[in-house]
Protein backbone atom coordinates (compact mmCIF):
# COMPACT_ATOMS: atom_id res chain seq x y z
CA UNK A 1 0.00 0.00 0.00
CA UNK A 2 2.72 2.69 0.79
CA UNK A 3 4.14 1.88 -2.88
CA UNK A 4 1.01 2.48 -4.31
CA UNK A 5 0.88 6.01 -2.20
CA UNK A 6 4.58 6.61 -2.97
CA UNK A 7 3.63 6.10 -6.98
CA UNK A 8 0.39 8.20 -6.97
CA UNK A 9 2.40 11.07 -5.42
CA UNK A 10 4.73 10.68 -7.67
CA UNK A 11 2.33 10.33 -10.77
CA UNK A 12 1.27 13.82 -8.97
CA UNK A 13 4.50 15.77 -9.09
CA UNK A 14 5.89 14.45 -12.13
CA UNK A 15 1.98 15.76 -14.00
CA UNK A 16 2.58 19.44 -11.99
CA UNK A 17 6.45 18.96 -12.88
CA UNK A 18 5.01 18.55 -16.90
CA UNK A 19 2.79 21.61 -16.64
CA UNK A 20 4.72 24.32 -15.36
CA UNK A 21 7.65 23.57 -17.88
CA UNK A 22 5.01 23.80 -20.63
CA UNK A 23 6.29 20.46 -22.44
CA UNK A 24 2.77 19.89 -22.67
CA UNK A 25 1.57 22.99 -24.49
CA UNK A 26 1.33 21.84 -28.57
CA UNK A 27 2.72 25.85 -29.44
CA UNK A 28 6.12 24.83 -28.03
CA UNK A 29 6.21 20.85 -29.49
CA UNK A 30 6.10 22.63 -32.44
CA UNK A 31 8.49 25.58 -32.15
CA UNK A 32 10.66 22.62 -31.27
CA UNK A 33 9.79 20.68 -34.50
CA UNK A 34 10.47 24.27 -36.44
CA UNK A 35 13.67 24.89 -34.46
CA UNK A 36 12.35 28.05 -33.67
CA UNK A 37 13.10 27.70 -29.72
CA UNK A 38 15.98 25.75 -27.99
CA UNK A 39 13.84 25.63 -24.78
CA UNK A 40 12.69 22.04 -25.64
CA UNK A 41 15.98 20.71 -26.30
CA UNK A 42 17.17 22.26 -22.95
CA UNK A 43 14.59 20.56 -21.23
CA UNK A 44 15.04 17.55 -22.56
CA UNK A 45 19.09 17.49 -22.37
CA UNK A 46 18.95 18.57 -18.78
CA UNK A 47 16.40 15.99 -17.83
CA UNK A 48 18.52 13.26 -19.44
CA UNK A 49 21.96 14.98 -17.72
CA UNK A 50 20.22 14.75 -14.37
CA UNK A 51 18.68 11.17 -15.23
CA UNK A 52 22.22 9.61 -16.30
CA UNK A 53 24.10 11.14 -13.23
CA UNK A 54 21.29 9.47 -11.02
CA UNK A 55 21.40 6.61 -12.50
CA UNK A 56 24.94 6.14 -12.88
CA UNK A 57 25.20 6.86 -8.84
CA UNK A 58 21.99 3.93 -8.29
CA UNK A 59 24.11 1.53 -9.99
CA UNK A 60 27.50 2.49 -8.51
CA UNK A 61 26.14 2.31 -4.65
CA UNK A 62 23.94 -0.54 -5.83
CA UNK A 63 20.95 1.35 -4.02
CA UNK A 64 17.95 -0.31 -2.75
CA UNK A 65 14.41 1.07 -2.52
CA UNK A 66 13.30 2.36 0.33
CA UNK A 67 11.55 -1.36 1.45
CA UNK A 68 15.30 -2.81 0.87
CA UNK A 69 14.60 -4.20 -2.78
CA UNK A 70 17.45 -4.30 -5.16
CA UNK A 71 16.36 -1.62 -7.97
CA UNK A 72 16.61 -3.06 -11.42
CA UNK A 73 16.80 -0.90 -14.49
CA UNK A 74 15.52 -2.27 -17.60
CA UNK A 75 17.64 -2.46 -20.92
CA UNK A 76 14.98 -2.86 -23.17
CA UNK A 77 16.35 -4.58 -26.63
CA UNK A 78 16.27 -2.96 -29.91
CA UNK A 79 14.12 -4.54 -32.54
CA UNK A 80 12.51 -2.82 -35.77
CA UNK A 81 9.41 -1.42 -33.80
CA UNK A 82 12.16 1.30 -32.03
CA UNK A 83 12.85 2.66 -35.66
CA UNK A 84 9.04 1.68 -37.42
CA UNK A 85 6.93 2.52 -33.90
CA UNK A 86 9.31 5.47 -33.15
CA UNK A 87 8.88 7.17 -36.35
CA UNK A 88 4.79 6.81 -36.24
CA UNK A 89 5.11 7.71 -32.91
CA UNK A 90 6.98 10.92 -33.10
CA UNK A 91 4.35 11.82 -35.76
CA UNK A 92 1.45 11.74 -33.91
CA UNK A 93 3.27 13.62 -30.91
CA UNK A 94 3.74 16.91 -33.54
CA UNK A 95 0.35 16.49 -34.54
CA UNK A 96 -1.27 16.58 -31.41
CA UNK A 97 1.71 18.63 -28.96
CA UNK A 98 1.55 15.83 -26.84
CA UNK A 99 3.46 12.48 -25.70
CA UNK A 100 1.79 10.17 -23.29
CA UNK A 101 2.57 11.86 -20.16
CA UNK A 102 1.35 14.68 -21.32
CA UNK A 103 -2.26 13.63 -22.64
CA UNK A 104 -2.73 13.03 -18.92
CA UNK A 105 -1.77 16.24 -17.86
CA UNK A 106 -3.45 18.24 -20.80
CA UNK A 107 -6.28 16.79 -19.73
CA UNK A 108 -5.90 17.39 -15.97
CA UNK A 109 -5.10 20.74 -16.80
CA UNK A 110 -8.11 21.19 -18.53
CA UNK A 111 -7.53 21.31 -21.66
CA UNK A 112 -10.15 18.82 -22.12
CA UNK A 113 -10.07 18.14 -26.02
CA UNK A 114 -6.97 16.12 -24.78
CA UNK A 115 -9.68 13.28 -24.05
CA UNK A 116 -9.94 13.04 -27.78
CA UNK A 117 -6.21 12.52 -27.72
CA UNK A 118 -6.42 9.95 -25.31
CA UNK A 119 -9.43 8.04 -27.20
CA UNK A 120 -7.01 7.80 -29.71
CA UNK A 121 -3.89 6.60 -28.12
CA UNK A 122 -5.89 3.94 -26.67
CA UNK A 123 -7.58 2.79 -29.74
CA UNK A 124 -4.18 2.80 -31.49
CA UNK A 125 -2.90 0.60 -28.72
CA UNK A 126 -5.82 -1.92 -29.44
CA UNK A 127 -4.98 -1.67 -33.29
CA UNK A 128 -0.90 -2.94 -32.11
CA UNK A 129 -2.70 -5.45 -29.77
CA UNK A 130 -3.92 -7.02 -32.93
CA UNK A 131 -1.31 -6.33 -35.17
CA UNK A 132 0.76 -7.42 -33.06
CA UNK A 133 1.77 -11.17 -34.12
CA UNK A 134 2.24 -9.85 -37.85
CA UNK A 135 4.57 -6.92 -37.23
CA UNK A 136 8.21 -7.17 -37.44
CA UNK A 137 9.76 -7.36 -34.53
CA UNK A 138 13.40 -8.43 -35.42
CA UNK A 139 15.35 -7.73 -32.24
CA UNK A 140 18.97 -9.12 -33.81
CA UNK A 141 19.99 -10.91 -30.86
CA UNK A 142 23.52 -10.77 -31.81
CA UNK A 143 23.70 -6.89 -31.68
CA UNK A 144 22.08 -6.87 -28.63
CA UNK A 145 24.12 -9.41 -26.84
CA UNK A 146 26.65 -7.26 -27.41
CA UNK A 147 25.74 -3.96 -25.75
CA UNK A 148 24.18 -5.79 -22.84
CA UNK A 149 20.66 -4.47 -24.23
CA UNK A 150 18.24 -8.01 -22.69
CA UNK A 151 14.97 -8.95 -22.53
CA UNK A 152 12.13 -9.28 -25.21
CA UNK A 153 10.46 -6.78 -27.25
CA UNK A 154 7.00 -6.76 -26.89
CA UNK B 1 8.89 32.83 -4.01
CA UNK B 2 5.36 32.24 -4.59
CA UNK B 3 4.99 34.75 -7.50
CA UNK B 4 7.64 33.00 -9.19
CA UNK B 5 6.49 29.59 -8.42
CA UNK B 6 3.27 30.71 -10.28
CA UNK B 7 4.76 31.41 -13.67
CA UNK B 8 5.99 28.94 -16.08
CA UNK B 9 9.48 27.70 -14.91
CA UNK B 10 12.94 28.24 -16.86
CA UNK B 11 14.16 25.11 -18.02
CA UNK B 12 16.99 25.07 -15.98
CA UNK B 13 14.85 24.48 -12.97
CA UNK B 14 12.25 22.05 -14.92
CA UNK B 15 14.43 20.04 -16.47
CA UNK B 16 16.19 18.94 -13.76
CA UNK B 17 13.32 18.23 -11.96
CA UNK B 18 12.00 16.09 -14.52
CA UNK B 19 14.82 14.05 -14.91
CA UNK B 20 15.16 13.30 -10.84
CA UNK B 21 11.88 11.75 -11.00
CA UNK B 22 13.84 8.91 -12.82
CA UNK B 23 16.03 8.54 -9.11
CA UNK B 24 13.33 8.97 -7.25
CA UNK B 25 10.59 6.75 -8.25
CA UNK B 26 13.23 3.87 -8.56
CA UNK B 27 14.16 4.74 -5.14
CA UNK B 28 10.62 4.72 -3.76
CA UNK B 29 9.25 2.50 -5.64
CA UNK B 30 11.56 0.47 -7.75
CA UNK B 31 10.22 1.24 -11.02
CA UNK B 32 11.61 2.61 -14.37
CA UNK B 33 10.07 5.52 -15.48
CA UNK B 34 7.70 5.00 -18.33
CA UNK B 35 4.31 6.55 -19.51
CA UNK B 36 2.95 4.55 -22.58
CA UNK B 37 2.48 1.33 -20.83
CA UNK B 38 -0.20 2.55 -18.64
CA UNK B 39 -2.32 2.41 -22.02
CA UNK B 40 -1.96 -1.27 -22.83
CA UNK B 41 -2.73 -1.49 -18.87
CA UNK B 42 -5.96 -0.09 -19.22
CA UNK B 43 -6.65 -2.29 -22.23
CA UNK B 44 -6.00 -5.03 -20.23
CA UNK B 45 -7.67 -3.54 -17.03
CA UNK B 46 -11.00 -3.37 -19.60
CA UNK B 47 -10.61 -6.29 -21.40
CA UNK B 48 -9.87 -9.20 -18.43
CA UNK B 49 -11.06 -12.19 -21.04
CA UNK B 50 -9.58 -10.88 -23.88
CA UNK B 51 -7.70 -13.51 -26.05
CA UNK B 52 -5.62 -10.94 -27.35
CA UNK B 53 -2.05 -12.64 -26.09
CA UNK B 54 -0.51 -8.69 -25.60
CA UNK B 55 -3.13 -7.79 -23.49
CA UNK B 56 -3.31 -11.01 -21.50
CA UNK B 57 0.14 -13.26 -22.53
CA UNK B 58 1.71 -13.60 -18.69
CA UNK B 59 -0.43 -10.74 -17.64
CA UNK B 60 0.22 -9.66 -13.96
CA UNK B 61 -2.26 -7.06 -12.12
CA UNK B 62 -0.29 -7.03 -9.27
CA UNK B 63 2.90 -5.68 -11.50
CA UNK B 64 1.09 -3.16 -13.67
CA UNK B 65 -1.35 -1.46 -11.80
CA UNK B 66 1.47 0.72 -10.69
CA UNK B 67 1.31 2.30 -14.22
CA UNK B 68 -2.58 2.99 -13.83
CA UNK B 69 -2.04 4.40 -10.30
CA UNK B 70 1.10 6.43 -11.61
CA UNK B 71 -0.95 8.07 -14.51
CA UNK B 72 -3.96 8.94 -12.61
CA UNK B 73 -1.44 10.88 -10.06
CA UNK B 74 -0.19 12.82 -13.54
CA UNK B 75 -3.83 13.61 -14.33
CA UNK B 76 -4.02 15.66 -10.52
CA UNK B 77 -0.62 17.00 -10.90
CA UNK B 78 -1.73 18.42 -13.95
CA UNK B 79 -4.62 20.02 -12.44
CA UNK B 80 -2.30 21.01 -9.15
CA UNK B 81 -0.10 22.94 -12.01
CA UNK B 82 -2.70 24.48 -13.61
CA UNK B 83 -5.06 25.75 -11.65
CA UNK B 84 -3.33 26.04 -8.22
CA UNK B 85 0.34 26.50 -8.94
CA UNK B 86 -0.64 29.10 -11.57
CA UNK B 87 -0.90 32.84 -12.08
CA UNK B 88 -3.07 32.41 -15.23
CA UNK B 89 -4.25 28.98 -16.03
CA UNK B 90 -3.15 28.00 -20.04
CA UNK B 91 -5.16 26.06 -22.39
CA UNK B 92 -2.27 23.74 -23.88
CA UNK B 93 -3.99 23.53 -27.24
CA UNK B 94 -4.07 26.47 -29.91
CA UNK B 95 -7.81 27.30 -30.55
CA UNK B 96 -7.64 26.24 -34.13
CA UNK B 97 -8.11 22.55 -32.86
CA UNK B 98 -11.79 23.00 -31.44
CA UNK B 99 -13.24 22.15 -34.86
CA UNK B 100 -13.79 19.32 -36.78
CA UNK B 101 -10.51 19.33 -38.38
CA UNK B 102 -8.68 19.63 -35.06
CA UNK B 103 -10.82 16.88 -33.97
CA UNK B 104 -10.16 14.56 -36.74
CA UNK B 105 -6.47 15.78 -35.61
CA UNK B 106 -6.77 15.11 -32.77
CA UNK B 107 -8.32 11.41 -32.59
CA UNK B 108 -6.03 10.28 -36.01
CA UNK B 109 -2.31 11.86 -33.94
CA UNK B 110 -3.48 9.63 -30.98
CA UNK B 111 -4.05 6.62 -32.82
CA UNK B 112 -0.63 7.22 -33.87
CA UNK B 113 0.77 8.07 -30.63
CA UNK B 114 -0.66 4.74 -29.13
CA UNK B 115 0.27 2.24 -31.68
CA UNK B 116 3.37 4.08 -31.96
CA UNK B 117 4.33 3.77 -28.42
CA UNK B 118 3.69 0.34 -28.20
CA UNK B 119 5.55 -0.52 -31.23
CA UNK B 120 8.41 1.18 -30.26
CA UNK B 121 8.22 -0.25 -26.53
CA UNK B 122 7.92 3.23 -25.10
CA UNK B 123 7.67 7.06 -25.54
CA UNK B 124 9.45 9.62 -24.85
CA UNK B 125 9.65 8.76 -20.64
CA UNK B 126 10.62 5.45 -21.12
CA UNK B 127 12.84 6.01 -23.97
CA UNK B 128 14.29 9.37 -24.11
CA UNK B 129 14.24 10.02 -20.20
CA UNK B 130 14.79 6.71 -19.24
CA UNK B 131 16.29 5.22 -21.46
CA UNK B 132 19.07 7.27 -22.55
CA UNK B 133 20.03 8.29 -18.67
CA UNK B 134 20.27 4.56 -18.52
CA UNK B 135 22.35 4.36 -21.70
CA UNK B 136 20.30 1.93 -23.11
CA UNK B 137 21.17 2.67 -26.77
CA UNK B 138 18.33 1.13 -28.30
CA UNK B 139 16.15 3.94 -26.62
CA UNK B 140 18.45 6.42 -28.20
CA UNK B 141 17.93 5.19 -31.93
CA UNK B 142 13.94 4.97 -30.90
CA UNK B 143 14.20 8.85 -29.82
CA UNK B 144 16.25 9.52 -33.20
CA UNK B 145 13.26 8.17 -34.89
CA UNK B 146 10.39 10.36 -32.79
CA UNK B 147 12.24 13.03 -33.89
CA UNK B 148 12.00 11.74 -37.65
CA UNK B 149 8.27 11.25 -36.78
CA UNK B 150 7.56 14.55 -35.76
CA UNK B 151 10.04 16.34 -38.26
CA UNK B 152 7.80 15.04 -40.86
CA UNK B 153 4.35 16.02 -39.23
CA UNK B 154 5.44 19.46 -38.78
CA UNK B 155 6.67 20.23 -42.04
CA UNK B 156 4.89 18.10 -44.28
CA UNK B 157 1.50 16.80 -43.08
CA UNK B 158 0.15 19.94 -40.48
CA UNK B 159 0.35 22.50 -42.90
CA UNK B 160 -1.87 20.76 -45.29
CA UNK B 161 -4.68 21.14 -42.86
CA UNK B 162 -3.66 24.87 -42.25
CA UNK B 163 -1.85 24.09 -38.69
Amino acid sequence: MRKHIFTLLMGIYFGIVLVKTQVVSWQNINDMFYFRSAYMYLVIASAIAVGAVSVFIIRRLNAHTVEGEAIEIQMKPFHKGNVIGGTIFGMGWAITGACPGPIYAQIGAGTLLAIITFLGAITGMYFYAFLQPRLPHDSFAWLNARTGSAGSPP
Amino acid sequence: MIEWLLQPWPWYVSGPLIGLTVPILLILTGKNLGISSSLRHIGAACNPRTRLPYLSKDYSWREHIWSIIFVVGVIIGGFIGNYLLSADPVNFLPSGFVSVTGVFLLFGGGILIGFGTRYADGCTSGHTIMGISALNWPSLVATIFFFVGGLISTWFILPLFGF
